[in-house]
């Protein structure tokens, strides 16, 4: 019956959509019509092949989305990671921007799709598979529902595909990390409500009587990003068939909206939702539970009351009012206390077990993520005091305090998270080779060490340049000679991306032959869960 | 509070009483957070990770389980 409604629906959508690509206004639309139409296709197929056939036992843990979601997540990071380098080269030699694909391929176009990428896509994909993963595992129950689980899942995938092509096609509300037209943020609503309600029903049947930490950290990045991107996207669409969309909030008043939305992007997506894959992969990896239970309940509830009130750091100097803007620099510099307390708890988790970052790679890899982290959480706030900020906004250090963040933290978390995972989810007894994650170990380190070095040197330079005025007080340089001035820095950020581009690829290269080739732990039938 | 804008009363609440609120509730966590017995509980929360690697928990065979 249940099966029948299904396939009612997606058939509805399939002539929804074909309808709204026959009235679309613009290529894009169209486009994401046509990727609304083709998705509902798969989906009634999908759904009608699986009718009349037995009912596997829902017993297990749903492991199916984590597994695709493992493989996705390698995939959308070697993409992200792969269009960043070629765009920090577009920036180091602008030739790169060919006259054929002006308007498509250029910088403009290409950087959210770099940014989208590697946030929505690479980070979002590897939260929600090790979300799905930790949450069965820390309450000792299967997954609330199994549709609802592959609905998220898909819709997710559907949602980086239309923000994707929106923006080579040059559907864009010019929202920084928001730059997705109406209609994509329609559809993530969507989805997000059945994330949350797949993530709290799975919570309410746990078989464990407390909700462990990871649990906590995951489920605030869920709530607060369905809020901020409600916020932050109220729009209204031009048209229902075409994707341009006229913002509600103006003015400074939209500004402000957008770095509140942009920097609790920052500090849910990339931060709190991370940190619940730190609190559960480092205690795993290491084999010990964390440091101290209590320090991260302390960091749980500083982080969440501090982190939303940061945003207007952004906006120094600006048309926002002085207050706001001390405010978000005031709770800027506090917040570097909660970070560290979760630094501190990620690392000492290994006290006991430091023999470990000799002989385990993929320990070591957390530990130096768990580093950046740090490091980027002492570097934010000192550069949200106005004073720095004076120097340093607008200029390349933003980049590369973002980066050292993104490549060091994120990246590095994930890449762990990854490792431990494989092996797992296909019944391995180890990874294929230790020997190519201290290769990607290496690649990346030394790949991030050259980005962010070349950033401060070049931000820095830059606002030195900016701000020096001669005897007359007239500026001394113009914008171009930054520009000029730049060069080698830029040429030297793009190595950096070249490696860690490479350690990616070898990671990807490791986990496929650790699916295919690494030896069996136990019988495949004892272990693998029906689905 | 009477003729002022909305901007201003939400502004007077939002600078005392929700300010207020929130403090209080802060505090209250970090005092719940170490109150005398939640060291054993801490202890076995900790360990949940190591418990249900393979499958999900029987009902009524998990440690700390009602």
């Amino acid at each position: 019956m249940w099966d029948y409604f299904k396939l009612v629906v997606f058939g509805l959508l399939a002539v929804l959509t074909l309808y709204l690509a026959s009235e679309a206004r613009d290529l894009a639309y169209l486009v994401a019509a046509l990727i609304g139409f083709l998705s509902a296709v798969v989906a009634f197929i999908v759904t009608l092949r699986q009718m009349g056939g037995e009912l596997a036992p829902k017993t297990g843990y749903m492991d199916g989305p984590v597994r695709i979601g493992v493989i996705l997540t390698a995939f959308w990071g070697v993409v992200g990671f792969l269009v960043g380098t070629w765009i920090a080269f577009q920036l180091a030699f602008p030739q790169l921007n060919f006259g054929w694909a002006e308007g498509y391929l250029n910088f403009g176009r290409l950087r959210p799709l770099h940014t989208s990428a590697v946030i929505f896509a690479f980070g979002g994909t590897g939260l929600l598979a090790t979300s799905f993963y930790v949450v069965q595992r820390t309450t000792g129950a299967r997954l609330w529902n199994d549709s609802l689980a592959w609905f998220v899942f898909w819709g997710y995938q559907i949602t980086i595909l239309l923000a994707a092509t929106g923006y080579v096609l040059g559907a864009t509300q010019g929202k920084e990390y928001a730059e997705f037209e109406w209609y994509v943020d329609w559809w993530l609503t969507i989805v997000w409500v059945g994330y949350l309600l797949l993530y709290m029903g799975t919570l309410m049947k746990r078989k464990e009587p407390h909700i462990y930490v990871a649990n906590w950290f995951y489920l605030s990045f869920i709530i607060t990003i369905a809020m901020l991107h409600v916020v932050n996207n109220l729009s209204i669409p031009v048209s229902l068939f075409g994707s341009k969309s006229v913002q509600v909030f103006a003015g400074v008043q939209d500004a402000m909206t957008q770095w509140w939305y942009g920097h609790n992007a920052v500090g849910f997506f990339l931060t709190a939702g991370f940190l619940g894959m730190m609190y559960y992969f480092v205690p795993k990896q290491a084999e010990r539970p964390v440091f101290s239970y209590k320090l991260s309940i302390i960091h749980f509830w500083a982080l969440i009351f501090i982190y939303i009130w940061a945003g207007p750091h952004h906006l120094h100097y600006t048309a926002l009012p002085d207050w706001a803007s001390t405010l978000g620099m005031v709770f800027s510099v506090i917040l570097w206390m909660p970070s560290w307390g979760g630094m501190i708890n990620g690392l000492m988790t290994l006290s006991g077990a430091w023999d470990k970052l000799r002989t385990d790679p993929v320990i070591r890899m957390m530990v130096v993520s768990v580093g950046f982290y740090g490091m980027s959480t002492f570097e934010g706030p000192m550069m949200s005091i106005k004073a720095v900020n004076s120097l340093s906004h607008y200029t390349d250090w933003t980049i590369g305090h973002v980066h050292s963040g993104a490549l060091g933290w994120n990246g590095m978390i994930t890449f762990g998270a990854l490792y431990f995972l494989f092996p797992r989810l296909w019944n391995k007894t180890g990874l294929y080779s230790l020997r190519l994650v201290s290769w990607h170990f290496w690649l990346a380190t030394i790949g991030i060490v050259l980005y962010a070095a070349s950033m401060w040197v070049t931000g820095i330079m830059e606002g030195l340049m900016w701000r020096e005025v001669d005897a007359q007080g007239f500026l001394v340089n113009s914008f171009a000679d930054t520009v000029a001035a730049k060069f080698p820095m830029y040429v030297v950020r793009g190595t950096g991306g070249i490696l860690y581009l490479t350690g990616a690829i070898i990671m990807a290269y490791n986990l496929w032959m650790t699916v295919v080739r690494a030896p069996a732990a136990r019988p495949a039938t004892a272990a693998a869960p029906a689905e | 509070m009477e003729g002022q804008d909305t901007y201003s009363i939400f502004r007077a609440f939002a600078d005392s009483w929700m300010l207020l609120a929130m403090f209080v509730f802060f505090i209250g966590v970090v005092v719940w957070a170490f109150r005398p017995g939640s060291n054993a509980v801490h202890k076995d929360t900790a360990n949940i990770p190591f418990r249900h690697e393979d499958k999900p928990a029987g009902d009524g065979d998990t440690p700390g389980a009602q």
